[in-house]
């Protein structure tokens, strides 16, 4: 019994010594969460990333140092969809923070309020890893940023109230300058409409909806299955027979596959960033979209 | 609303008078100067109305309706009672077994025996333990968890089943029920997310695989950028090394703290440490006696466990699916005091008992490509040399006690898994045994495999 004692007067000592926190503390799943947190809550929010451009997020670990940023969040900024379902659930359950929990204020999920694509008909997993509420690599497309943009402000205005004013001003600033940004890669990216493309995962299809890249085929029979040699085999002669312009890559997926069947039907593998710090030159959400439009551009000329 | 008829009235009356203005030429300068008033005041209402609106926008909206706002905007409303239904997982799993000696007769050298499905199982095709569970949220305060275990002997077990809080503040969270105890590392880890298909020799003989009582347990997690958690239980100490139930209050305690964090960012680690106390009486087990012949003996007294676990994963820029290189240990020391009856059914001799045991393991698991993951463990046990007062006073022999009779247990095993999906794995294992109480050298191959369906589960790290 003494020990007990002891150790609950360990642990109110310990409690004393929690630190004061004057900004919002954001555990952002993503490079890209953490990207826009900090576009829209300037020094008014301090924005740890759970992951980097170069993990697939969707198989994490639930590490102890993600645990303990749970702990001290005061917003949980997720892609939802079920896209950290490995173990965000986890790092909200062993935190001990009632703010985060699902459906508290300091749950966000930018998925919510988004038209998803590729919504499945049918779920079984005989089709591969697939997300009963659509598609969740939602960030490759400017317009949904925009509208998770707008949802994200009034959650900041709404959990730091004092802030309120702040938030919306930075708000309708990033909202003024994404629209104009848009514009410029939409008009920039006009010849790359109806251009036939590979693609690795079911991971870039918000990026050819947007820019209208048709989608020929994919590396990854179904999502989340790596290719067989034997379906490699069945790409080579499909692609043979009507090539494609481009293999798309992403930054962190493996290049192998992508690479043997350039070589094989003579069609050029352009890697692209996903993820803000995917590349050099996506620093962050602008940087982002001018490098993919830049690289797709700069293939094809 | 008045205020917009208003302006939207100044609106119409402008555009009312705009068209005279260039007809009548005479009254120009008129016109101007009232036209000039208008827009001023025009400018200063829709001035006051963007005040407004900012105003209004800034107020914070009640969250319920923005969750239902998102909720309806995704559009996954639903109004059926099975709406609610929990998570529901089940895992299969099942093996088969090639073991060089008899496997029920297996049992570790110098250790009573801890019960529970120890050992390397039975030959030929096996089904395991099919896990199902249920889980979902309580309401806004708790969340709760059922694993039952259905076994190959057709029986069920309820592996665990807890509530849990979601709402307290402070980092302090409270579980309660039937749950496996949050001490060291492999203690808390579901089997069918073993490394290796079967637990350490350490966890098989101090805990008959995992220890877990019916009680409470309250954690806690520090306000601090590195991982910091402190748990107490509190339980019935029914579980092995106790067997206590004849008391009120608590039976059996268990203490322990967690560390953790990151190396850079491909590396990450958790070390711990941990104590446990607990009450056993009459804790009976088989043995012979000096003549051969088959006796029951019994335990009553406090066993102590105090230990050590650690835990590092290597992972190249952090993706799972891809590399990664796990090296994890764990090192615990028992002591148990108190009286050790000799021959409960007949002799009855009863008398002092003292112990002090301890054993580790320290295994590798490395993922070198893609669904592919091999691994290496080593298991030592150190049996001590109890102190037996009936045997130190010349009552009886030693040989009478075989079983506790020092040992040096140890095992070597090698494991190779593929894993298609997240949601499947193969096992090949073969393990070097040298526990067995007979001296006898053990081979054991085991082909494993493991189907998990239904929700996907969020794996602890």
């Amino acid at each position: 019994m003494r020990i007990f004692t002891r150790g609950a007067a360990a642990l109110l000592i310990l409690l004393a010594c929690g630190p004061a926190q004057a900004t919002v503390k954001i555990l952002a799943t993503t490079a890209d969460w953490g990207a826009l947190a900090t576009e829209l809550g300037g020094d008014r929010v301090s924005v740890y990333v759970a992951t980097n451009a170069m993990q697939d997020v969707h198989r994490v670990d639930a590490k102890p140092s993600l645990v303990a940023r749970a702990r001290t969040a005061d917003l949980v900024f997720a892609t939802g969809a079920e896209l950290e379902i490995g173990w965000l659930p986890v790092l909200v359950q062993e935190s001990g923070n009632p703010r985060i929990q699902p459906g508290a204020a300091g749950y966000f999920e930018a998925a919510a309020g988004l038209n998803l694509l590729e919504v499945p008909s049918r779920l079984d997993r005989s089709l591969g890893d697939i997300h009963p509420q659509g598609n969740p690599h939602l960030q490759l497309d400017p317009h949904n940023i925009a509208l998770i943009a707008k949802a994200l402000t009034s959650r900041l205005a709404m959990l730091d109230a004092g802030n309120a004013t702040y938030y919306q001003q930075r708000g309708s600033d990033f909202d003024t300058r994404w629209a104009q940004a848009i514009a410029h890669w939409e008009a920039k990216a006009a010849p790359l409409k109806g251009l036939p493309v590979v693609v690795m995962h079911r991971d870039q299809a918000y990026l050819c909806h947007w820019l209208g890249l048709l989608e020929v085929a994919a590396i990854e029979p179904k999502p989340g299955v790596p290719p067989s040699a034997g379906y490699l085999g069945q790409l080579v002669s499909k692609l043979s027979a009507s090539p494609p312009r481009l293999i798309l890559l992403n930054a962190y997926n493996d290049a192998k596959a992508a690479n043997w069947l350039s070589e094989r039907v003579h069609v050029p593998v352009v890697t692209l960033p996903f993820s803000v710090g995917g590349t050099a030159e996506a620093k962050d959400l602008f940087g982002l979209f001018d490098d993919t439009v830049n690289r797709l551009l700069a293939v094809i000329q | 609303m008045k205020r917009f008829m208003r302006v939207a009235a100044h609106l119409a009356l402008a555009c009312a008078v705009l068209p005279s203005i260039a007809e009548a030429a005479d009254d120009v300068a008129d016109l101007r100067a009232e036209f000039q008033a208008l827009k001023t005041e025009y400018a200063s209402r829709v001035g006051l109305l963007e005040a407004r609106i900012e105003q209004l926008e800034s107020a914070p909206t009640p969250i319920a309706a923005q969750v239902a706002q998102h909720q309806h905007a995704a559009g996954d409303s639903h109004s059926s009672a099975s709406a609610f239904n929990p998570a529901i997982s089940l895992i299969l799993g099942g093996s088969y077994t090639d073991v060089s000696q008899d496997p029920g007769t297996w049992r570790i050298a110098g250790f009573m025996p801890s019960g529970g499905e120890v050992g390397p199982g039975k030959q030929s095709f096996n089904l395991g333990e099919s896990e199902l569970t249920f889980a979902a949220s309580v309401d806004p305060y708790f969340s709760a968890t059922m694993t039952a275990a259905i076994t190959g002997e057709n029986e069920i077990e309820v592996e665990e089943a807890f509530f849990r809080s979601t709402a307290l503040p402070s980092g302090f969270t409270v579980k309660g029920g039937r749950f496996f105890s949050g001490f060291g590392y492999l203690n808390e880890v579901h089997s069918h997310a073993w490394d290796f298909a079967d637990q350490p020799l350490v966890y098989q003989a101090f805990f008959g695989n995992q220890q877990k009582q019916d009680g409470l347990q309250l954690k806690w997690i520090a306000p601090a950028d590195l991982f910091v958690e402190v748990g107490a239980e509190a339980g019935n100490g029914q579980a092995f090394p106790g067997t206590r139930r004849s008391h009120n209050g608590l039976n059996g305690e268990t203490l322990f703290a967690h560390l953790g964090g990151d190396l850079g960012a491909s590396t990450s680690w958790r070390a711990g440490v941990f104590w446990l106390e607990q009450q056993a009486e009459d804790r009976s087990y088989e043995d012979v006696n000096e003549f051969d012949e088959p006796v029951t003996n019994a335990f009553t007294g406090k066993s102590s466990t105090w230990g050590v676990d650690a835990i590092l994963k290597w992972t190249p820029q952090g993706s799972v699916g891809r590399r990664q290189l796990k090296v994890q240990g764990e090192y615990m020391h028992r002591r148990e005091d108190g009286e050790l009856t000799f021959d409960t059914e007949g002799l009855g001799l009863n008398d002092a008992y003292r112990s002090e045991q301890s054993g580790w393991y320290l295994q590798s698991v490395f993922q070198f490509r893609p669904r592919w993951r091999a691994g290496l463990r080593y298991d030592s046990l150190d049996s001590g040399s109890p102190s037996i007062a009936l045997v130190d006073d010349g009552a009886l022999p030693p040989e009478a006690f075989p079983v506790l009779l020092h040992a040096d247990p140890d095992r070597v095993s090698v494991m190779l898994d593929w894993s298609p999906s997240e949601f499947s794995r193969l096992r090949a294992q073969y393990a070097w045994d040298e526990a067995r109480a007979d001296g006898e050298h053990d081979r054991q191959f085991r082909l494993q495999y493991l189907y998990g369906i239904g929700a996907h589960g969020a794996h602890k790290y």
